[in-house]
């Protein structure tokens, strides 16, 4: 019953990292709190996950038509749509357009679109470099490692780690202290120069609105803003569920949003722009609309609401699964419990097999989500995909004949109450023998084995109930 | 009032002594206490694994042995067991194209009740005049706490129990990492949560940790065994029928 590669094994790596564990345990049990302060400040805070939920739900049923109206809009705007089926052509635009200014080095605004698609690795196969302007994302690329969070990159590193990689990194960083201010002003310097030298930035998109063309990215450190105010070219790439139809819309969306992912009442930076305004701000403006999977992962009613996800990791910060393994183990842009729904989906079940099962279904990330994607319900849904896909000779890693046929069984056993009470009678003499001899259930692979691992099994008792009851009532 | 009682397959097979006890409750407050013969498993397990399809017929046995309508609610010692009845019957049924089933479905699943919510929700009792002059540390469920809402209902009863010293559990609200299936699929990670679940357990300085859910139990129970830490694991039922002397 336990499969060798996935989730499993990633998350048992993970879990033996006694410094993650700690780094991981700290950060989000702080973030938790702070979430749960700053939502319990709404009084209608239910009232606006609903809301929430119902301008997503809308977003996506008429997405072809808000699609359209989208590009209509940017393009009387003085912006220029590009389409892209899957991340190649996504990543084969951005790199023709980088080309086409006659530039070789680009500033970014953290986007999980663009590392969804690989996008730095693709430009630098073109020779063209591509630098990550937000702190953690910035931490993770000098490292060359990758992010373990939606909202906080770095989240598995730690101060020191941090002064070690910015003393070797970046150049006359000079003897830095582990404060906060110092590693930031350090980071400050480098960037600034950076930033004033650029021509082309890229940015992902939180929300693009519909009726007005208007693309809105929303940051907290003021990077986001030097990269979509400073260079004379900008290139957005968005997936395409991130649309809403009206302006007003946002009205909803900037409440939900701080509160949820970085417990503030209002976001630090908000930018805004609709196309190009002459004089002010970026001179050419192209949107890149990403599909990568979202259409098939539309065509699911039960799976689909995954793409109403707002990027805000709430789910992955109060999630006990995530709290002890950390993004990495999920191996996917999108950890954690909407990591476990959006990976399966966009993939077309070719990654993230086994996590739709790195859940307890307990529930929490439900509760937190602020538009009240259901994920533990999807997550179910997609596990009864993956069965399925399994038994007809998919040959996943969440591939196990042996669970399929004893669930087979146990459905056959449990189908009549005849057949229930005979395994009943199979069943209780074996626990006894295992309970009588200790350690023998350990030599059982399977179930039996990763249970009593850590665990005893049930002592089991003298008679069932119903055969109590049966005496009971003659 | 005239019960059914939904034993549900694990507390039938394992913890019999949970079930008596639901039994002796409810009967101590006067009501006829009926259990079909004809009921099996409600198929939580298969659902939540993926196993659909071998669920369907688990949860038609369950509408027949429980629909005949001559019971006036049903009642089960476990959370998840009735979230799977009243949270997932709905959208199985309807997922299945079976129009009866959703029928039967609407007319049952809320008649189907959580012993706790029944007893503070439908009955409207907080004092079930049980004694039981123990340590005890509460662990909210899961599936109870966030799909059924049951929200202090247990904590109602527990406080009204004679004798007994209910202590504060330190991150009461967080899963104690059994999750069905993902405790031997995911073991690692299951028993990183568990720890933690046991840890405050022990740091609550309770003799006893109970909970409304007889698999969650058997998972925190299992480790404290394993830990010989001379706490038990006890289903809240059995603390609501104890009359024990102070």
């Amino acid at each position: 019953m336990t499969p060798a590669g996935g989730f499993p094994a990633a998350a048992r790596e993970a879990l033996g990292d006694s410094q993650l564990r700690a780094n991981l345990r700290n950060a989000t049990h702080t973030i938790r709190d702070k979430r749960a302060a700053a939502v319990a400040e709404v009084p209608d805070w239910q009232e606006l996950r609903e809301a929430g939920r119902l301008i997503k739900e809308r977003a996506t049923r008429h997405l072809d038509r808000h699609l359209e109206d989208l590009e209509a809009a940017v393009t009387r705007a003085g912006g220029t749509v590009h389409w892209a089926a899957d991340a190649a052509a996504a990543n084969r635009i951005v790199g023709d357009l980088v080309e086409a200014t006659g530039q070789t080095e680009v500033v970014k605004v953290k986007s999980m679109a663009t590392e969804e698609i690989g996008l730095n690795a693709a430009l630098a196969g073109r020779g063209i470099e591509a630098l990550e302007t937000d702190l953690a994302e910035l931490i993770n690329q000098l490292s060359g490692d990758t992010s373990s969070h939606i909202l906080v990159p770095a989240i598995h590193r730690n101060r020191a780690e941090i002064r070690a990689l910015f003393q070797r990194e970046l150049p006359g960083s000079g003897e830095l202290d582990e404060t906060p201010e110092a590693l930031t002003a350090a980071a400050r310097a480098y960037l600034r120069e950076r930033f004033l030298r650029a021509e082309v930035a890229i940015s992902g998109a939180n929300f693009a609105i519909a009726e007005t063309g208007t693309i809105g990215v929303v940051e907290s450190e003021g990077n986001g803003r030097m990269c979509t105010t400073l260079p004379r070219t900008l290139i957005t790439v968005m997936g395409i569920e991130k649309v809403l139809p009206r302006l007003a819309d946002l009205e909803v969306m900037l409440q939900l949003l701080p509160r949820s992912s970085t417990a503030e009442r209002m976001n630090p930076y908000t930018s805004l722009w609709t196309g190009v305004t002459p004089g002010d701000g970026p001179e050419e403006f192209h949107l890149v609309l990403l599909d990568a999977g979202r259409t098939s992962a539309l065509a699911d009613e039960v799976g689909r609401q995954a793409l109403h996800c707002i990027r805000c990791s709430a789910c992955l910060n109060v999630c006990p699964v995530y709290e002890r393994t950390g993004g990495h183990a999920y191996e996917s842009v999108y950890p954690g419990p909407i990591g476990a729904i959006l990976t399966p989906q966009l993939s077309s079940f070719e990654k993230g097999e086994t996590l739709p099962w790195a859940s307890s279904l307990c529930g929490a990330c439900y509760d937190a989500c602020p538009v009240k994607i259901d994920i533990p319900t999807v997550l179910v849904h997609l596990r009864g995909k993956v069965v399925r896909r399994e038994a007809a000779g998919a040959g996943g890693e969440a591939d196990d004949p042996g669970e399929r046929l004893s669930m087979k069984l146990a459905a056959w056993a449990f189908g009549t109450p005849r057949r229930y009470r005979l395994a009943q009678r199979t069943a209780l003499p074996a626990l006894r023998l295992l309970a009588k001899v200790p350690g023998l259930a350990r030599l059982i692979p399977g179930p039996l084995a990763a249970w009593t691992t850590v665990r005893e099994l049930p002592e089991p008792p003298e008679e069932t109930f119903s055969e109590w009851w049966q005496g009971r009532r003659p | 009032m005239r019960v059914g009682l939904f034993i549900t397959c694990l507390t039938d097979t394992l913890y019999p002594d949970s079930g008596k006890a639901t039994v002796a409750v409810l009967e101590r407050l006067g009501h006829d206490v009926v259990v079909p013969a004809e009921q099996t498993c409600c198929g939580q397990m298969h659902a939540n694994s993926g196993y659909e399809a071998e669920a369907m017929p688990l949860i038609r046995n369950f509408v027949r042995a429980f629909g005949g309508g001559d019971l006036d609610a049903v009642v089960a010692p476990s959370g998840s067991c009735v979230a799977m009845v009243r949270h997932h019957y709905p959208r199985l049924a309807a997922e299945a194209g079976d129009a009866a089933l959703v029928d039967a479905v609407a007319a049952l699943a809320p008649r189907v009740f959580e012993l706790t919510e029944f007893l503070v929700g439908e009955l409207g009792v907080e004092d079930v005049g049980a004694s039981y002059p123990h340590r005890v540390a509460y662990h909210p469920s899961c599936h109870g706490l966030r799909v059924l809402r049951l929200g202090d209902a247990p904590l109602r009863l527990l406080r009204n129990v004679d004798g007994i010293e209910l202590l504060e559990l330190e991150e009461a609200e967080a899963c104690c990492g059994f999750g069905g299936t993902f405790a031997v699929k995911n073991a690692d990670v299951s028993a990183a949560m568990l720890a933690d679940k046991v840890r405050a357990v022990l740091g609550s300085g309770a003799e006893v940790c109970a909970a409304t859910d007889s698999s969650c139990l058997m998972h925190i129970g299992g480790a404290l065994r394993r830990g010989r830490t001379g706490v038990r694991a006890v289903h809240i039922a059995e603390i609501l029928a104890a009359e024990e002397a102070g």
